[in-house]
């Protein structure tokens, strides 16, 4: 029986490794010339191996351009956005899934909307928001916008829709205002919403390239996608240091969705079929 | 979003005439209801909904150098349908999303491969597939314009080991918009296929034990049975990636655009997009009346595309 298996299997493995090589390579190249010295970095034809491995990329990279501030900047947007969206997004969520009010349905549908409109449509108001509150270049203008989420909203309902309703009823008989029973009670059963919502913020916000882009343009204030977009190759040619930067950047979030993969696959799944 | 599957939510106890008590809970739950909602609620307001019609409005608008700006009525609209630049875009936008749409089958296979039977390292391979996902894209850009690159980028290379010349890919206006794309299915794919993995998941395992009983192969049961019980999964995850893909920025930004005038690459004005047009209208040229205008034929490119897609459903998709 298991040979059968064996021998079945066998052509998948086939197809999926070839598409898994595509999948990596890139990646795999970008570490490979990271450590290779730029005279190697150029040569044809290209050698895969590096000759010597040439760790000092990794430590120019924090001298050639503001790294270490690029990467602060990036760590404080990305933990602001996230703690944000958990905190309101599961209050919205909360309310439209358990409490009654007059227009709930109609105000769902207004945040749904936001959900259909390309976000090119927010992105001039609220660069001239930003301009008129002085905070071109700051770090309120990298978090701010990015705190408030319908899809957050939406995805955290769906979850406290699920959740049994017997707990709350017993609390609500004992008293327990709607605060009590969202704190002690809807937050923590939810917690696989939070972490899934959280981790998918995560990863969206330390990628996000066009609002930094747009709202800080001083090297010192950019988040590390729009440090690296602005390099670009140009006045710095020096591919061996940029892959090293880009892998830099890049690794924070490999590692953290390779530790919570289930978590991150069940939220995009999640998305995917209850959408 | 598709079909928002109401499941019916906290019923609202209906007040029973003279019970003050039930009465008075129930106007403290309408408090606490917008209290908890407006947060986010305000927020939404005036960075997202707000904003949209202010953009409706700037697009009436003329900019100045100083950032006044004053209102000029359609005429960026009747500007904009005869700008070729407009249309050259307009047309980028769609062959991109047509060609990022050719991945899809492609993670419609792989979820199925990935789900086969006593596979082992299932897990490893959602792993890597993921991987482009969650990269950042100007790392992805950076990599992929070495890799492209003419001279010394390593596909050229591997080319010529075959004996094909290879070509300036990303600096050649006729090549750059379908490396792009080939970037853009690199990024999406991973994506695509867990959704369709777990639409799989959800498909009753006693069909196909039936179908084995009937002497259906792989392939019949394939075509039989996955496809036509997958295909709303299939419907959304077309309409989910044909929007993204009409609103691409991050890879032509980063494998075609230039910061310096001096170094612009040929190939951009060949094959930008629409919202690469927006970008640099809106925040490099400062022609936000003109910029809002294009804004809005991208919101009308995507609300007709979906309105083609949810009416052609009717022909391909069935609902259990």
């Amino acid at each position: 029986m298991p040979e059968r298996v064996a021998r079945r299997t066998w052509p998948v493995h086939v197809v999926l490794v070839v598409g898994a090589v595509v999948m990596v390579a890139p990646l795999v190249w970008e570490f490979l010339t990271s450590v290779k010295s730029f005279g190697e970095s150029v040569r044809v034809p290209p050698t895969i191996l590096p000759e010597a491995w040439d760790w000092s990329n990794y430590t120019k990279v924090f001298h050639s351009i503001p790294f270490g501030q690029q990467l602060l900047n990036t760590v404080l947007m990305t933990a602001g956005r996230t703690v944000g969206q958990l905190l309101l997004c599961s209050m919205a969520a909360y309310a439209f899934a358990r409490l009654a009010f007059p227009g709930r349905d109609l105000i769902f549908m207004l945040f749904l909307s936001v959900l259909m409109v390309p976000s090119q449509l927010f992105l001039i108001p609220q660069y001239q928001i930003m301009q008129e509150l002085g905070w071109l270049n700051s770090l309120q203008a990298l978090i701010v916008p990015g705190v408030f989420s319908a899809f957050g909203t939406f995805l955290l309902r769906q979850f406290f829709l699920s959740l049994p309703k017997d707990l709350e009823e017993a609390a609500g008989l004992d008293g327990a205002n709607p605060l009590r029973i969202y704190w002690h009670i809807m937050l923590p059963l939810a917690r696989p919403g939070l972490v899934a919502l959280g981790i998918l913020t995560v990863l969206w916000s330390w990628n996000d390239l066009m609002w930094p882009l747009v709202v800080n343009n001083d090297p010192e204030r950019m988040t590390l996608s729009a440090g690296l977009a602005t390099l670009k190759g140009e006045h710095f040619t020096d591919y061996p240091v940029l892959m090293a930067g880009s892998l830099l950047a890049t690794l924070p979030v490999i590692v953290v969705f390779i530790v919570m993969q289930r978590r991150v696959l069940e939220g995009i799944a999640f998305t995917g079929t209850k959408g | 979003m598709t079909a928002l599957e109401e499941v019916p939510v906290a019923a609202p106890q209906r007040a029973v005439a003279g019970r003050p008590a039930r009465r008075g809970l129930r106007r403290r739950e309408w408090l606490w209801g917008f209290a908890f909602i407006a947060p986010n609620g305000l927020g939404l307001l005036a960075f997202y909904i707000w904003p949209v019609f202010q953009t409706l409005y700037y697009s009436f608008t003329e900019w100045g150098a100083f950032g006044g700006h004053t209102w000029i009525g359609a005429e960026n609209y009747a500007k904009l349908v005869s700008d070729p630049e407009v249309l050259k875009a307009l047309k980028n936008t769609l062959l991109y999303a047509g060609l990022v749409l050719l991945g899809v089958p492609v993670s419609l296979v792989l979820a199925a491969l990935i789900n086969t039977p006593g596979l082992r390292g299932a897990a490893v391979y959602r792993v890597l597939y993921f991987l482009p996902v969650v990269t950042m894209p100007a790392a992805v850009g950076m990599v992929w314009r070495w890799l492209y690159n003419g001279d010394i980028g390593l596909i050229n290379y591997v080319l010529s080991l075959v004996g094909i010349e290879g070509h300036h890919w990303v600096a050649d206006p006729r090549f750059a918009l379908y490396a792009t794309a080939v970037v853009g299915i690199w990024m999406t794919v991973g994506y695509n296929m867990v959704i369709f993995a777990a639409g799989l998941k959800g498909i009753p395992k006693d069909l196909y034990e039936a179908a084995e009983l009937d002497g259906a192969g792989p392939i019949r049961q394939f075509f039989s049975i996955t496809l036509p019980m997958l295909s709303p999964t299939a419907f959304f995850v077309t309409v989910l990636t044909s929007i993204g893909a009409l609103q691409v920025f991050d890879v032509i930004y980063l494998m075609l655009g230039s910061n310096s005038a001096a170094l612009r690459n040929p190939a951009i004005d060949e094959n930008q997009t629409i919202v690469f047009l927006f970008f640099e209208r809106a925040f490099v040229d400062n022609d936000k009346g003109y910029a809002a205008a294009i804004a809005f034929v991208l919101l009308l490119v995507i609300l007709l595309l979906t309105i083609v897609q949810f009416r052609a459903q009717k022909k391909w998709v069935h609902y259990a």
